[in-house]
């Protein structure tokens, strides 16, 4: 797929609802600079949401779509949880997976996908909550990461099943009391992020989703990791503003509270060598493509 | 048992097989006797894949027209279209799409008594004509590009440029000589 192929019949170009009209004209796909500060300035990728009003999760679905550097090759995996609920409204590929499968779609449709377009770049992205990817879906998730398949894994981690009214996850904290857990949590969250370091996972990162640019970046490298090395694992703190009886308006404070230093949400990475290099060798290609633009803007002027 | 499929050159009336001339003869008919007769165009339509698929849209418009010039005062000719599949929540806009997951709210809302899929894949087409079928007494059509559906009151099969030219021209034919539902039946059909 490509943007040439997003066309609308000419015929029936007036009969078409205004919002696909406006993908055709002013998405970003095939935009190679695409980010997060295309947010406001061009149609974006998701239509509306149907999460609550003030989730962090739809902050971090945006900031994710206006991310993926190859949208239009992009298939993304979900799973059962409030992310569902978004991906009906998101204008990329997707499919929903039986709760906790999503890695073991994703590594059939990855093959699948290589098999079928050899010469093009096929993305693959699962996106889903604490509850498929630590708890129901951890024996996928992590036998998709021992067999080194090239796609990205996203956990939205609100620390709970939130859709289902607050029980515990593997993923709360320690302590934690929920409106379905009375007792309090008794052991530690789990550790994924170590656990996909030593699973054979090529870039982690642990973070919130408060500032966009960071998640543009981390978005961007994991894609790209995942394409030319192996699994990528990024684990976004999205706090479920009513489980822990915040307001509409706090849940951005919330996540810059957890992400202090000292705290369960500092910002934590982990690259392995291959990335590392991989990522300076990027990094070296856009300094010359702006050095290249730079120039031929001199020589314009 | 069951409604059969029609073969290669032939449709099906109410689940009788029937030649394909006499189903362009009672689509149109029920077309001009509707008071809200509209046709549904799908994704394999609205979007240009192909070239095959932007003539497809010109002809579907060619079809709008003509039932726009051949029908009567009072009967108004709809065209919406039905962009894609996505279950849209909180709810679709009934004015200006059907939605195969709810096909029922666009046809109550717009009183539609007689539509047309087209372009529409199958299996979602099946989807949609089943809920019109159990929740309105609204008349459906299909114009497959495949088998058929067992699903649609009439169904043509193998759908072409020529095959809705050929209808269009039928509804031309007929015009003025049948004569148009006064009212609305109950749901909108």
């Amino acid at each position: 797929m490509s943007k040439e192929r997003i066309k609308i019949s000419e015929d029936l170009y007036d009969i078409m609802p205004s919002d696909y009209q406006d993908l055709v004209k002013s998405a970003t796909y095939g935009k190679e600079d695409r980010g997060w500060k295309d947010i406001g300035n061009s149609k974006e990728l998701i239509e509306q949401h149907s999460l609550c009003a003030g989730c962090p999760e739809s902050m971090a679905f945006r900031y994710i779509l206006a991310s993926l550097p190859n949208p239009e090759d992009t298939v993304m995996v979900g799973s059962t949880g409030c992310t569902s609920l978004v991906f009906p409204m998101v204008a990329v590929h997707n499919i929903h997976s039986l709760f906790g499968n999503q890695n073991a779609i994703a590594t059939g449709l990855k093959r699948a996908l290589s098999v079928r377009f050899p010469g093009r770049t096929k993305d693959v992205v699962v996106l889903a909550g604490d509850g498929a990817t630590v708890d129901i879906g951890l024996d996928m998730t992590l036998q998709a990461w021992f067999r080194q398949e090239k796609f990205t894994t996203i956990c939205f981690d609100n620390e709970l099943y939130a859709n289902t009214g607050g029980q515990e996850s593997g993923l709360m904290q320690k302590g934690f009391v929920a409106k379905m857990a009375p007792v309090g949590k008794l052991f530690d969250k789990v550790r994924l992020p170590e656990i996909a370091r030593e699973s054979g996972c090529h870039y982690v990162i642990q973070c919130t989703v408060s500032k966009p640019s960071l998640i543009e970046k981390v978005v961007r490298n994991a894609v790209m990791i995942a394409r030319e090395i192996g699994p990528t694992y990024l684990q976004l703190y999205t706090p479920c503003i009513l489980e822990i009886g915040k307001n509409s308006m706090e849940g951005l404070q919330e996540m810059r509270d957890s992400e202090k230093p000292t705290e369960r949400f500092a910002y934590r990475e982990y690259i392995s060598e291959p990335a590392k290099q991989l990522l300076a060798e990027v990094s070296a290609k856009d300094k010359e493509k702006k050095a290249a633009a730079k120039q031929l803007a001199s020589q314009g002027a | 048992m069951g409604i059969c499929l029609p073969n290669p050159g032939e449709a099906h009336i109410n689940g009788v097989i029937v030649p394909e001339e006499k189903a362009y003869e009672e689509a149109a008919k029920q077309f001009l006797m509707a008071k809200v007769p509209t046709l549904f165009p799908g994704p394999l339509v609205l979007w240009a894949w192909n070239e095959k698929a932007a003539k497809k849209a010109t002809a579907i418009r060619h079809l709008y027209n003509t039932l726009k010039e051949c029908v009567q005062p009072g009967q108004t000719p709809m065209l919406i279209p039905m962009p894609d599949y996505r279950p849209k929540y909180p709810k679709i806009n009934p004015e200006v799409e059907i939605n195969p997951n709810h096909p029922n709210l666009t046809i109550w809302h717009n009183k539609i008594d007689c539509c047309m899929f087209i372009g529409v894949h199958c299996h979602q087409a099946n989807l949609s004509l089943k809920i019109i079928r159990g929740g309105t007494s609204c008349y459906t059509i299909a114009m497959c590009a495949q088998a058929g559906h067992e699903d649609a009151m009439l169904s043509f099969r193998d759908a072409s440029v020529e095959k809705i030219m050929k209808l269009a021209d039928a509804v031309k034919r007929l015009k003025g000589s049948v004569k148009p539902r006064l009212t609305s039946a109950k749901h909108g059909a």
